[in-house]
C-alpha cells in the first residue's frame, strides 16, 4: 500500500496537473448512499463494426439504469497494461471489459468484485464461460455473447472436387491433399509464436482427449502429429508458424485455402469478398462419434474494486443488462458470436443459420483457463512453442513438448 | 552541481580582501545562475531517465507480478529473477542472437551507408531529391515497415521469392520467415533497410566536412578513386565512423518492434533475442521481475559502449 502511493506520489509530481484527482479512491466509500449518474466503462472493442454495435448495447442498458457512460476503447494488445497501469494508480474504470483467458489473472491480483456481492444471477450461463470467469469459487463477470473455432469451407472448391464437408481427421486429411493444387494449400490455420497459435492447436488436442494439465501425454503429441503431417505433406503451408488468424483469414479470402480453422469474427471481413462462397461446420473429430472440443472466446463484463460501494453496485446492473436475454440475442446478431445463455441457442440458430456449427460447438466449448486458472499463459507459451518447433522440424511432435517445457 | 560552498580563490595574494570579497561573491552568483539553468535539465532527466532506470533496477530484485500493481506488495526475492532469466535454457541462444543481430546488422547498414554517402557526394541531377527518398524507411513507424516487410518476406505469395525466381537465382521459395535457420537472417536484412537512412545521413555529414583542398593536392600526388578513399576520406572521417558504430550499436541491440512484427520471437525461438525476452516475459507472461531483469542485462551491455562513445567524444573535444 504504501508503496504505491509513493509511486503514485512521483507520478502525480511529474505530471501534476493532469492526475489531480486520480490518487483518491478511498475517500469516497462514506457516500454509499449517494445517487450514480455516471460510470465510466473500459473495453477493446476500438475497430468496427463492433464499437459501434458495443456502443449500441451499452446505450440502451445506460438508459435503462438511468446514468450516464463515459466510454473508453484501447487496442486489445493494450487492454490489460492499461489495467494493471490504472490498478496501481487506482484509477480503474466503474465497467471493465476483460477477453476471457485473463479474468482469473486480473481477479486474483484482488482488483475486481465478485458478481455474488450485488446479488447477480448468473444461472443459465453456458459452462466453460462461466468456468473462465470463475476465480477460488466466485463468478467474476458476464459474457454476452462467445465465440469459438470452426472449419470453413469453400463450397465452389469443395463441390469441384467433389468433397464432402470434412468430418474426421481422416477425412480432413484427405480433402486437404485433394484440394491442394498449384498454388492453393487445401487447409490453413494458424501456428504463430503467439496465444493465437496455442488457441488454435486447443480444438484437436482436446476432441483427441489431450489435456493441458498433461501436454505430455500420447493423445497431445497425436493430435501435434497430425497437425505435423498436414504441412509436412505440403496440404497447409510452411508458412502456417508466421500466420495469426487474420492472415488465415486473408488467404481463405483470397482464395488460396480451400478451408480454413478460423472463428466466425471472421465473418464480417469475409462479406467483404463475396464473390467467395463458405460455410462452416465444427472442426473435425479423430473418430467417427467423437465430440468435437473447441475453446471459449468472448469477452466478460466486470465490476472493479473501485472502492465507491454504490458506483459498483450500479456498474453490476449494468453488467447483467448487457447480458441480458434481448441484449444477448441482438449483439450475437450483429456480432457473429453465439449467446453465452443455452437457452437461447435455439431461437439465435433460426436467425442466423449461417452460425449453426458455432452454436453448437459453444454449447460443448471449454474454456482455457477452467483447470489452469493463472497457469494458463505459462501452458500456452509451452504450447505454441512445441507446435513451431514441430513444424519446422527441430523436434519430433512426441518429444516438442518435453523439448518446448525446458525452454 | 548544486555546491554552495566557494570554489578556490586564485586571485594574487597582493589583492585587496575587499576587492576578494566582491569577486567571491559574483563567482557565487554565477555559479548559481549556471544552476539554476541546469537544473529543469537535471530534473528532466531525473524524473524521465533516472526514476525509470532505478525503479527498473528495484524491480528485478522483487518478484513483481500482476498482484503488484493492485495492492502493491512486492517482496524481495534477491537476485532470484537474475538467476531465472540467466538459468532459462533460452538465455544462451538469446544472448547469441542478439550478438548476430547486431553484429549484422551494423556491419549491412554501415557498408551500404557508406557506399550511398560516398555514391551521394558527387554532384549529379536529382541527387537531392534521391537522398530525401532515402530517409523514407526512417520516417515510417516500425510497425507498418514490419508488417510491409512480413507480406514482402511471404514464403509462397511474397514478392521478393517472385522476384528471384523471376530472375533464375533460385528454384524453391526461400523459406524466409519460417525457417528456423533463415529467419535471423530475414530480420537482420530488415533492420539493415531500416538503418541505412541513419548511417547515409551522418555519414554524408561527415564527408562534406573534409575540405575539398586534400582531394586535390592529393590527386596531384596521383591519389584519386580508391587511393584518395582510403588515404585521405577513411582517415578524416574516423571520429564520424566511431560515432555511428557506437551508436549504431546502442541502438540495435535495444530493437524489438522490428522482430515481434516479423516473427515475434519465432519459428521455435529462432529470432529470440535479449529485447524479445524481457517483452515477453514482463507483457506475455507478466514476470515482470524476469523481464525487469532481462532488460537491465541489456541497459549493461549497451552501458559499455555508452561509456566508449562518452570516452571518444571526450577526446574529440580535446582535440
Amino acid at each position: 500500500m504504501k508503496k504505491a502511493s509513493l509511486t503514485c506520489l512521483m507520478a502525480m509530481a511529474a505530471i501534476a496537473p493532469l492526475t489531480l484527482t486520480a490518487c483518491g479512491g478511498g475517500s469516497s466509500q462514506a457516500a454509499a448512499n449517494e445517487k450514480v449518474d455516471s460510470l465510466t466503462v473500459l473495453d477493446y472493442y476500438n475497430n468496427e463494426p463492433d464499437k459501434t454495435h458495443i456502443q449500441g448495447a451499452l446505450d440502451k442498458c445506460a438508459a435503462q439504469l438511468g446514468v450516464t457512460l463515459k466510454r473508453e476503447t484501447v487496442p486489445g494488445k493494450d487492454l490489460i497494461q492499461k489495467v494493471l497501469q490504472r490498478s496501481s494508480s487506482r484509477t480503474l474504470p466503474d465497467v471493465l471489459m476483460l477477453d476471457n483467458p485473463d479474468v482469473q489473472e486480473i481477479a486474483a491480483t484482488g482488483g475486481l468484485a465478485p458478481l455474488n456481492d450485488f446479488g447477480v444471477d448468473t444461472s443459465g450461463f453456458a459452462q466453460g464461460m462461466l468456468e473462465a470467469a470463475t476465480y477460488e469459487g466466485k463468478v467474476y463477470g458476464l459474457a454476452p455473447t462467445a465465440n469459438t473455432l470452426g472449419l470453413f469451407y469453400n463450397k465452389e472448391m469443395l463441390a469441384a472436387a467433389g468433397i464432402q464437408p470434412p468430418k474426421t481427421w481422416d477425412e480432413l486429411k484427405a480433402a486437404a491433399e485433394k484440394l491442394t493444387t498449384g498454388d492453393r494449400y487445401g487447409l490453413a490455420f494458424s501456428a504463430i509464436a503467439t496465444y493465437e497459435g496455442s488457441w488454435q492447436f486447443l480444438p484437436f488436442m482436446w476432441t483427441n482427449g489431450g489435456e493441458e494439465t498433461d501436454l505430455k501425454s500420447p493423445k497431445v503429441a497425436e493430435a501435434l502429429s497430425f497437425i505435423d503431417g498436414l504441412v509436412s505433406s505440403g496440404s497447409a503451408s510452411k508458412s502456417v508458424v508466421n500466420w495469426s488468424q487474420a492472415d488465415v483469414r486473408d488467404q481463405f479470402a483470397a482464395g488460396k485455402a480451400a478451408m480454413m480453422i478460423n472463428g466466425p469474427w471472421q465473418i464480417p471481413s469475409l462479406a467483404k469478398t463475396p464473390n467467395i462462397k463458405w460455410e462452416a461446420v465444427q472442426v473435425p473429430v479423430n473418430a467417427q462419434g467423437l465430440t468435437p472440443v473447441a475453446p471459449l472466446g468472448g469477452e466478460v463484463w466486470t465490476v472493479p474494486q473501485t472502492g465507491n460501494k454504490a458506483k459498483q453496485a450500479k456498474s453490476a446492473e449494468l453488467v447483467e443488462c448487457i447480458s441480458s436475454d434481448e441484449n444477448q440475442l441482438a449483439l450475437a446478431k450483429e456480432r457473429f458470436t453465439v449467446p453465452t445463455k443455452t437457452a437461447l441457442a435455439g431461437e439465435y440458430v433460426k436467425a442466423v443459420p449461417e452460425m449453426a456449427a458455432f452454436a453448437e460447438q459453444v454449447a460443448n466449448a471449454q474454456s482455457r483457463t477452467g483447470k489452469l486458472g493463472k497457469e494458463w499463459p505459462k501452458t500456452a507459451t509451452v504450447m505454441y512453442t512445441a507446435i513451431q518447433l514441430a513444424l519446422t522440424d527441430q523436434a519430433s511432435p512426441q518429444e516438442a513438448f518435453t523439448k518446448a517445457e525446458a525452454k | 552541481m548544486t555546491t554552495s560552498r566557494a570554489p578556490g580563490d586564485l586571485s594574487p595574494a597582493s589583492a585587496g580582501t575587499a576587492e576578494r570579497e566582491g569577486r567571491r561573491r559574483g563567482f557565487r552568483r554565477e555559479r548559481l545562475v549556471q544552476a539554476l539553468f541546469l537544473a529543469p535539465a537535471a530534473l528532466f532527466l531525473l524524473l524521465f531517465f533516472g526514476y525509470p532506470v532505478a525503479k527498473n533496477v528495484v524491480m528485478s530484485l522483487q518478484e513483481y507480478t500482476t498482484r503488484t500493481f493492485f495492492t502493491g506488495e512486492a517482496p524481495w526475492v534477491g537476485l532470484a529473477n537474475y538467476a531465472t532469466a540467466v538459468g532459462s535454457s533460452l538465455f544462451g541462444p538469446a544472448m547469441l542472437n542478439t550478438a548476430l543481430f547486431t553484429l549484422g546488422s551494423i556491419a549491412g547498414q554501415f557498408v551500404i551507408g557508406l557506399a550511398l554517402a560516398s555514391f551521394f557526394k558527387r554532384r549529379f541531377p536529382l541527387s537531392g531529391f534521391l537522398r530525401s527518398m532515402l530517409l523514407l524507411p526512417w520516417l515510417l513507424p516500425l510497425i507498418v515497415s514490419s508488417a510491409t516487410w512480413r507480406s514482402i518476406l511471404d514464403q509462397d505469395s511474397g514478392i521478393l521469392n517472385a522476384f528471384l525466381r523471376n530472375l533464375g537465382v533460385i528454384q524453391e521459395p526461400v523459406p524466409w520467415l519460417t525457417s528456423p535457420s533463415v529467419a535471423l537472417l530475414a530480420v537482420v536484412l530488415v533492420n539493415i533497410w531500416v538503418g541505412i537512412p541513419f548511417n547515409v545521413t551522418l555519414i554524408y555529414g561527415g564527408l562534406q566536412e573534409i575540405p575539398e583542398e586534400l582531394y586535390e593536392a592529393g590527386a596531384v600526388d596521383g591519389a584519386t578513386g580508391w587511393k584518395a578513399f582510403w588515404h585521405i576520406t577513411w582517415p578524416n572521417l574516423r571520429p564520424v565512423v566511431s560515432v555511428v558504430l557506437v551508436l549504431g550499436v546502442v541502438y540495435t541491440l535495444k530493437v524489438l518492434d522490428i522482430i515481434l512484427g516479423l516473427t515475434n520471437g519465432g519459428p521455435a525461438n529462432a529470432t529470440q533475442t535479449l529485447a524479445v525476452r524481457s517483452y515477453q516475459e514482463s507483457f506475455v507472461n507478466f514476470q515482470f521481475g524476469v523481464g525487469a531483469a532481462f532488460s537491465n542485462i541489456l541497459i549493461l551491455i549497451s552501458l559499455v559502449f555508452a561509456v566508449v562513445y562518452l570516452r571518444m567524444n571526450r577526446r574529440a573535444v580535446d582535440e
